[in-house]
């Protein structure tokens, strides 16, 4: 009885050793590979930040009105944030094609998905700050259109040109990622309806005497009145 | 026999160079500009005509129209005006050569800076030695006008005449308050109207300006009259300016304001990176030859509603505080806020307020803190404060203080220089 226990120990242990041997160049080949990813991931963080600082990337993305969102969440610069960001997904790009290399099962699916979702995550990015710099462009425009013509709230008239672009640039984003696609679709339908009926109401009701002083400007019903002041001649 | 070359041949049209090449070569050339003008245009062309007659009759001339896509016959009233009508009553009025009249429609939309190029193209190619620009909008031009402006390049050559007129003094605002000061300070030259509607040029400067503006770019396209001033002075060429009359007021709606600083401060600001090397080291201005008086004012009552200045101007500062933060510096948004409280009674945007806020704005517009358009738009509101100070302090006053107050204000502009290379440099 003695006997058989120490030979079944003895064979669990050998069987051990040699699954550990087995595996043990693996788990070398996984450090090697995660220890030159993060070389290769600190020189790529490096390279991007001064990339990103020579084409001033921090002021467009001030433009875009990411920075002040930034700012808002205590988070560290655009150019900063952009390169920590290529840092991470670099390493652990790295380091799960080191695991991939230990051959377990069923982790090598997922570890081919999570490099199929990077390019994915990476438009979204792309299309996220695309979008907040188009929004921050056509609500100024709006803005400075609205004051230059008189029209009466020129700042709400901006914030909503802004809200409507970041609504629809937040719907494409989370279709990009494939994050609650449906629900986002709906919301966004809904939002969108809600808000151009909302308007349409709005201005048919309130806005019924600017419309036709508009109409009649445009089509030139309107006539002067007598002794009505001039505008300034500016040339 | 030099050869000729356009500096874009594929942009005329195939009938024009025909008609152009059945013209061969002229002296003299008077180019119009138009687009809807036909209840103008008749007389503005008679004038053309009759001035061509009195004082040029030996000289080979034509009259160009370049038009924008008149749909009120503009262009048929031009080709199809007799010589006849010009001559009227005065028998003696005739002509040793065809006097040629040629009308071309460049696009179907209204382009200033297409306008100007097919005027200039057109010139190059029939050799001419002197031309004029004339405005369709000039209907107070008088058969003396074509001897005032062209007899200095025919005779005299000089390369670039430009006008001065007798104005009533809340007309060209925009000119007597930044155009003007602005230009001076900068390139050292004191003249008068840089934004000119109707100016004469030599077949030199005019080719050397069709070659080098890009035309492709819409900056360059929206202001080509102020650039074609400043590619004049940048160049080195011979510059004066000679009295024209009576410019007539000509009623504006507000929403021309924006477009006319695109003309204007928008070419001024673009042009000051190219020749950099040529005023950053100018101290001073200059007075140029001027045939006639250099500017003479009208003092009759002009209502020009300034209670919606101010509110404009106040409205503006207020609502484009984000815009302003980008643009100019914390103590000059700070003194505009100040002024533009709606409790302030005595309002007054100072001299040296303006001529710094024109600067930041230019530095601004060199650095591309936003978008260089939006930076031109952003000054409109800023400018109609300025606009409501000048009339109210010129209101009561003479001619000559008119003209003093104006004088303050370009060497206000002058002094302030160094601020401007400060913050052109990146000075905060």
């Amino acid at each position: 009885m003695r006997e058989m226990i120490i030979s079944e120990l003895t064979q669990a242990m050998q069987e051990l050793t040699r699954g550990f041997a087995h595996i043990l160049p693996r788990i070398i080949v996984l450090v090697i590979i995660a220890f030159a990813g993060w070389v290769v991931a600190y020189f790529l963080k490096v390279f991007l930040r001064s990339v990103l600082r020579l084409i001033k990337f921090d002021k467009l993305s001030e433009s875009a009105g990411a920075a002040a969102l930034l700012t808002k969440a205590a988070l560290p610069s655009a150019t900063e944030l952009l390169s920590r960001f290529a840092f991470w997904v670099a390493w652990l790009g790295f380091i799960l094609l080191g695991v991939s290399v230990l051959g377990i099962l069923g982790l090598q699916e997922q570890i081919a998905k999570f490099f199929l979702f990077l390019p994915r995550l990476f438009v979204a990015l792309c299309i996220m700050f695309f979008g907040l710099l188009a929004a921050s462009f056509f609500s100024r425009a709006a803005l400075l259109a609205a004051v230059n013509a008189n029209l009466p709230s020129p700042r709400l008239l901006s914030v909503s040109v802004r809200t409507i672009i970041i609504i629809f640039v937040l719907s494409m984003v989370f279709e990009e990622v494939g994050v609650a696609e449906q629900t986002m679709l709906v919301a966004f339908g809904i939002a969108f309806g809600a808000l151009m009926l909302g308007l349409a109401i709005a201005f048919g009701t309130g806005g019924k005497d600017l419309a036709q002083q508009f109409l009649e400007k445009r089509f030139g019903y309107g006539k002067k009145d007598e002794g009505k002041e001039d505008e300034l001649s500016p040339l | 026999m030099p050869e000729v070359r356009l500096a874009d041949e594929t942009f005329l049209t195939d009938d024009f160079l025909r008609q152009l090449i059945n013209v061969g070569e002229v002296d003299i050339l008077v180019g119009v500009p138009t687009h809807n003008n036909a209840k103008t245009i008749g007389s503005i062309v008679e004038a053309i005509q009759a001035g061509i007659l009195r004082f040029f009759p030996r000289q080979r001339a034509a009259i160009i129209n370049a038009d924008g896509g008149s749909r009120d016959g503009t262009p048929e009233l031009i080709a199809n005006a007799a010589i006849d009508d010009a001559r009227g009553r005065n028998s003696k009025l005739y002509t040793l050569r065809t006097l040629h009249s040629i009308s071309t429609q460049y696009a179907s939309s209204p382009a200033r800076g297409t306008a100007l190029r097919t005027i200039l193209a057109a010139a190059e190619l029939l050799r001419a030695k002197a031309c004029a620009v004339i405005s369709p909008e000039s209907t107070q031009i008088t058969t003396d006008w074509l001897t005032t402006l062209l007899q200095p390049v025919y005779t005299e050559e000089f390369d670039l005449v430009l006008p001065t007129y007798c104005r009533h003094r809340s007309d060209g605002v925009l000119l007597t308050n930044l155009l003007y000061p602005m230009t001076r300070a900068l390139y050292g030259l004191k003249i008068r109207e840089p934004y000119a509607l109707d100016f004469a040029f030599s077949g030199r400067l005019g080719s050397q300006f069709l070659a080098q503006n890009a035309w492709h770019d819409e900056t360059a396209q929206a202001g080509s009259e102020t650039q074609f001033t400043l590619a004049a002075i940048a160049g080195g060429y011979r510059i004066c300016q000679s009295f024209l009359g009576i410019k007539e007021h000509v009623e504006r709606a507000s929403a021309d304001l924006v477009p006319a600083m695109r003309q204007t401060v928008g070419a001024l600001f673009s042009s000051m990176e190219p020749n950099l090397s040529l005023w950053n080291g100018k101290l001073g201005s200059q007075p140029i030859p001027t045939t006639g008086a250099e500017r003479e004012c009208i003092l009759e009552p002009l209502r020009v509603n300034r209670k919606r200045l101010r509110e404009m101007f106040s409205t503006g500062v207020a609502e484009l505080e984000s815009v302003f933060q980008s643009i100019l510096s914390p103590s000059t948004l700070a003194e505009l806020q100040q002024i533009a409280r709606p409790e302030e009674v005595r309002f007054c945007y100072s001299a040296e307020l303006w001529a710094r806020t024109v600067y930041e704005f230019a530095a601004a517009y060199h650095k591309s803190v936003i978008s260089r358009d939006h930076i031109i738009q952003a000054l409109a509101p800023l400018f109609r404060g300025r606009a409501f100070t000048f009339l109210v302090e010129n209101s009561n006053g003479s001619a000559d203080d008119v003209e003093r107050n104006i004088e303050a204000l370009c060497l206000e502009f002058e002094r302030m220089k160094p601020y401007l290379l400060q913050m052109w440099n990146g000075g905060e």
